[in-house]
C-alpha cells in the first residue's frame, strides 16, 4: 500500500494551498481530487477557460489561476480524478480512479471538501429542468454552457453572483426570485459596521445586483410560497410577493439558499460536528487552525464552516503551517500574520450570514413536499415517523429508507435533521445527524471484486 | 438500602428485537415489564441485519425453533399490527459443483430423518425455474420455498411499539452498569436510576457477556460486526434470498430492485464505542461470488453499505433458557448473526418460560451451562 505524511482530500482554494504549503514545507503530500483539473468549484477549469470565458467570470474567478500555478509548480504529488469512497479510522483512503480502486495511507488527512448548496425543498424541486445555481455556474466554467432565460430564485451572494454572470455573458435571466425575508436587512443593518472592515465585499455585491437590475431583469424580494409547476418537466414558477401571487412560465429554474459545509467525509471519520446557529448548519468542531475532534485529521476551508474562497485559501496554508508547528517546524510569524489576514476578512460574515440566513419557509418544507428525493419519502412521512417514536435522523432513515439512495444523504441530510428537531422541539445539533457510511459516492461491483491489497492476508 | 425508582415483574436488558419481543410476549401473559437499552431500540444487529426470515440451512439444534418462529412470521402483520415489509420467498442455497449438491442433498436426508421436510433439493431445471438469472456452471441447490424477508429495524420497531402498547415501560439510553439480588429481587442500577423485578432477561447482544461475567456464569461473547453492501436498482431478476454452498454470499434482490449482498465477512466491531467499521478488501470476494453466481451484477453499482455489532458463540448456537446458576435469571443472546428470523419464536418461548417457570421448547442445547464446565482461560 503506498503512504504519504499528508494526503490532502480536494483541490479547491483551501486543499491547493495546503498540499502546496505542505509540500514546500518538505512533507510527503499527495492530493486527491474528484475533478480532472485543480481549482474545485470555485476555480472550476480555471486553466483551461479562454479569456472570454475568464472574462465573463470575473477577477475574482481569475484570480485562482495563481493558486494553481503555485500549487502545480510545488513539490506535491496530484491525483486528478481520484474519487475518495471511503477513509477509515486508521486513515487508509479508499479510492477510485480510471476505473480502479485503491488504498492510500495517511498519516495526516487534510479534508478540504468545501461546500455543497443548502438543499431546498420545495413542491416540484424533483422535475427535470430545476437545478441550483451552483450547478448553472459550473455549466459556464465547465463547458462554456450558457442557460437562456433561467429563473433564479433563492437567497444569498451565489445567486446574485450567477445573474450577473449570465447578463455578462450575453444571456439575462428572466427573473430573480428572492427569498430573504425584509426582517432580515433590518437585522443586518447592526452588522454593516464591522462588515465595512472587510475589504471590498459590499461594494462588489452591490455593484452585481445594480449590473443584473440595470439589464432589465424582474426582481421580486421577499417571496413566500414559492412551487414549481409541471408535468413531466418544470414550466412555471409560482409565489406570492408583497401580498401578490405571482406566476413566471420557465423551462430552467436554479434554486440557491447559500452553502453549508460538506460533512460527507468528517462524518465518516468520526469527527465531532456542532450546530452553527449563526450558519445554520452542521461545521466539524475545529481549532482556527482546522484540527478536528479526531487525532491527524485537519479540516480547512468553507467545510470547516463557510468563509469563502479567500479566507478558504488562506486557512489551508495555515493549515498545513499549524501542522509543522506541531512538528517544531515552519513559520511562526507568517502563521501570525495569515490568521489575522483570515480575521479581517471574516468581518463581513456576519452581516452577510444575518442577511442570508434561510428563511423559516426553507428549512421546515411543507407535508406533502418530497424531502428524500432518492427514495421519494416526504416531509409528512419524516414528521409522522417521529410521531410514533423515531427518536432520530438514523431511525428515520432505517425506517423510511430516507438518505439510502445513490446520494448517500447528501441532499437531505440537514433538511431531515432539521424537520426532526423542530417537530421534537429541539436544536437540530440536540437531534444530531445521519452516521455516514461508505461508499462515499457510488462505485461499480466489479471494481470492488478487483480490488486487491498487495499485502492482503490471503482468503481462508 | 434505598427504593428502587421503578418496579416491575421483569426487567429485560436489552432493546433489539429478542428483547423486544419476549417482554412482548411475557406482557401478553401478564406481566409488567422493563426494557432496559443502554442506545435506542434496533440500533445493533436487530436493526441493521440483511432480514433473512430463513429456516434453511439452520443448526439443527436450531430447526424447531426456527419452526415455530415461522408461523407466527406468517402472521406477523395481525400479531403487531405492521406488516414489517416481511414477504414470503424462496431462500435457495446453490451448488456450484456436483460434490456440493451432493453435500446439500445429505443435509435434505438428515432432516427428513428428524422429520422436517422444509428444505428440498433442486435439481439443475428447478434451480432455473426459481433463479432464471443464475449462472451456467450452477447444477442445483437446496431450498425452502416459503421462506422469507423483512425490513429489520421496522420489524424492530413494530415489536417495540406493540410491547408498550400493552404496558411495557422501555428506557432508553439508559445502560445498565451493575445487577446484583437485593432482598430476593434484581436490582439494577442504570446510569442515576434504580430498578428492581424479581425475575431478569439477559438479552443484550454482543454485550450479554459482560452482565453475564458480572453474574458469575462467564460466557464467551465476541462482538462481531458482519457486513452488508447495497446497489443501486436494478431491473428485477431474482425473487429468492440466494446463498452459496461453498463460499460465503447472502444475496437478496429488494422489492425496489436494490440488490443485499452479504454472508459473513465481517467488519471491525467495537463495543466499547458501539460503532463497527466496514474493511473493504474483505468484501473483494463477496463481490466476485455475486458476479460468478449471478452474471447481471457485473454492471451493478455500489451505493451503501453498513454493518451491525452482533454478539457471536464459538459454536455458533446462541445461549437461550436460564441461568445454571441464579433463579429467575435467563438469557437469550449471542444469536451469532443469524437471530432475526429466530426472534418472534425465541421471544415467545421465553415469555412462556418467564411467566410460568417452564417451556417445552427443546432448550437444551442452548444452555449457557456448556461453557461453564468448559476450562477458562
Amino acid at each position: 500500500m503506498k503512504s504519504c505524511d499528508i494526503a490532502v482530500i480536494g483541490a479547491g482554494p483551501a486543499g491547493l494551498a495546503a498540499a502546496t504549503r505542505a509540500a514546500d514545507l518538505g512533507y510527503d503530500t499527495v492530493l486527491l481530487d474528484e475533478q480532472p483539473s485543480p481549482g474545485g468549484q470555485i476555480y472550476r477549469a480555471v486553466e483551461t477557460a479562454d479569456h472570454a470565458r475568464t472574462e465573463v467570470m470575473g477577477a475574482d474567478y481569475a484570480r485562482g489561476r495563481a493558486i494553481v500555478d503555485a500549487f502545480r509548480a510545488s513539490g506535491a504529488a496530484y491525483m486528478d480524478g481520484a474519487l475518495v469512497w471511503n477513509i477509515s479510522t486508521d486513515r487508509v483512503i479508499d479510492f477510485s480512479r480510471g476505473g480502479a480502486s485503491s488504498q492510500l495511507s495517511a498519516k495526516r488527512i487534510i479534508v478540504a471538501t468545501g461546500a455543497v448548496e443548502r438543499p431546498w425543498p420545495l413542491p416540484g424541486w424533483t422535475l427535470p429542468g430545476v437545478t441550483t445555481a451552483g450547478a448553472l455556474q459550473i455549466l459556464m466554467k465547465a463547458s462554456g454552457i450558457v442557460q437562456e432565460d433561467a429563473v433564479l430564485a433563492g437567497s444569498g451572494p451565489l445567486l446574485w453572483l450567477v445573474a450577473a454572470q449570465l447578463v455578462d455573458a450575453g444571456a439575462p435571466p428572466r427573473a430573480v426570485v428572492e427569498t430573504t425575508p425584509r426582517a432580515h436587512y433590518r437585522a443586518a443593518l447592526a452588522q454593516l459596521p464591522a462588515a465595512l472592515r472587510a475589504p471590498g465585499y459590499l461594494a462588489k455585491g452591490w455593484r452585481m445586483m445594480r449590473k443584473v437590475k440595470r439589464a432589465g431583469v424582474r426582481h421580486f424580494a421577499g417571496a413566500e410560497n414559492i412551487a414549481i409547476e409541471g408535468a413531466d418537466a418544470a414550466s412555471a414558477i409560482r409565489f406570492t410577493a408583497k401580498g401578490a401571487s405571482e406566476r413566471i412560465e420557465a423551462s430552467s429554474i436554479a434554486l440557491h439558499q447559500g452553502v453549508v459545509p460538506n460533512q460527507q467525509i468528517t462524518r465518516l471519520l468520526r469527527c465531532d460536528h456542532a450546530w452553527d446557529a449563526a450558519q445554520q448548519c452542521f461545521r466539524p468542531v475545529t481549532d482556527e487552525d482546522g484540527q478536528s475532534s479526531v487525532q491527524e485529521v485537519y479540516v480547512a476551508g468553507d467545510g470547516a464552516g463557510i468563509g469563502g474562497a479567500l479566507s478558504a485559501a488562506l486557512h489551508g496554508e495555515i493549515t498545513a503551517l499549524a501542522i509543522a508547528a506541531r512538528d517544531g517546524r515552519g513559520d511562526p510569524a507568517r502563521l501570525k500574520s495569515l490568521r489575522a489576514e483570515r480575521a479581517r476578512d471574516a468581518a463581513v460574515r456576519p452581516f452577510l450570514e444575518t442577511l442570508y440566513a434561510p428563511a423559516p419557509h426553507v428549512t421546515a418544507p411543507a407535508d406533502d413536499t418530497i424531502v428524500c428525493r432518492c427514495e421519494e419519502v416526504t416531509a409528512g412521512a419524516i414528521r409522522e415517523a417521529v410521531n410514533l417514536g423515531a427518536p432520530g435522523p438514523n431511525q428515520v432513515k432505517s425506517f423510511l429508507r430516507a438518505g439510502m439512495g445513490p446520494c448517500q444523504g447528501r441532499v437531505c441530510g440537514p433538511v431531515v435533521s432539521a424537520i426532526i428537531a423542530e417537530r421534537r422541539g429541539e436544536t437540530p445539533g440536540a437531534t444530531g445527524y445521519y452516521r455516514i457510511r461508505p461508499p462515499l459516492k457510488p462505485i461499480p461491483l466489479s471494481e470492488l471484486a478487483q480490488f486487491t491489497i498487495p499485502d492482503a492476508p490471503e482468503d481462508r | 438500602m434505598s427504593a428502587a425508582d421503578h418496579r416491575a415483574d421483569l426487567i429485560v436488558i436489552g432493546g433489539g428485537i429478542h428483547g423486544c419481543s419476549a417482554a412482548l410476549h411475557a406482557a401478553l401473559r401478564g406481566m409488567s415489564v422493563i426494557v432496559l437499552e443502554k442506545d435506542t431500540v434496533g440500533r445493533h444487529a436487530s436493526g441493521v441485519n440483511a432480514g433473512g426470515v430463513r429456516r434453511l440451512g439452520r443448526h439443527y439444534a436450531e430447526v424447531p425453533l426456527s419452526q415455530r418462529s415461522m408461523e407466527i412470521w406468517y402472521g406477523i402483520a395481525d400479531f403487531l399490527d405492521d406488516d414489517c415489509g416481511f414477504q414470503v420467498a424462496p431462500q435457495i442455497k446453490v451448488a456450484e459443483t456436483e460434490e456440493e449438491l451432493a453435500q446439500l442433498a445429505a443435509r435434505r436426508d438428515e432432516l427428513n430423518d428428524m422429520g422436517f421436510t422444509h428444505e428440498v433439493l433442486l435439481d439443475r431445471a428447478e434451480v432455473r425455474a426459481h433463479l432464471p438469472a443464475v449462472a451456467d456452471h450452477v447444477v442445483g441447490g437446496l431450498a425452502c420455498l416459503d421462506d422469507g424477508f423483512a425490513q429489520p429495524y421496522q420489524t424492530t420497531f413494530a415489536f417495540q411499539r406493540k410491547a408498550e402498547s400493552l404496558g411495557v415501560r422501555f428506557h432508553e439510553h439508559t445502560r445498565a452498569n451493575a445487577v446484583r439480588k437485593e432482598g430476593g429481587d434484581w436490582l439494577v442500577e442504570a446510569d442515576a436510576q434504580r430498578f428492581s423485578a424479581p425475575r431478569l432477561l439477559n438479552a443484550a447482544g454482543a454485550w450479554a457477556g459482560d452482565l453475564a461475567a458480572a453474574l458469575n456464569e462467564p460466557a464467551p461473547v465476541e462482538a462481531i460486526a458482519p457486513m452488508m453492501i447495497v446497489t443501486s436498482r436494478l431491473p428485477h431478476f431474482c425473487d429468492a434470498v440466494v446463498g452459496a454452498t461453498g463460499r460465503p454470499l447472502s444475496f437478496k434482490q429488494m422489492p425496489n430492485g436494490t440488490v443485499v449482498l452479504g454472508g459473513g465477512r465481517r467488519g471491525r466491531a467495537d463495543r466499547a464505542t458501539n460503532l463497527s467499521e466496514m474493511t473493504f478488501p474483505e468484501l473483494m470476494l463477496t463481490a466476485q461470488t455475486a458476479i460468478d453466481i449471478f452474471p447481471a451484477m457485473r454492471d451493478a453499482t455500489i451505493v451503501r453499505s453498513w454493518s451491525g455489532v452482533e454478539g457471536r458463540m464459538p459454536d455458533d448456537i446462541p445461549v437461550i433458557g436460564p441461568s445454571a446458576r441464579h433463579d429467575n435469571l435467563y438469557h437469550a443472546f449471542g444469536f451469532s448473526a443469524h437471530g432475526f428470523q429466530l426472534g418472534p419464536g425465541v421471544g415467545e418461548i421465553m415469555g412462556n418460560l418467564i411467566a410460568t417457570g417452564a417451556t417445552n421448547a427443546p432448550l437444551q442445547p442452548f444452555s449457557i451451562a456448556r461453557f461453564s464446565d468448559a476450562p477458562q482461560p
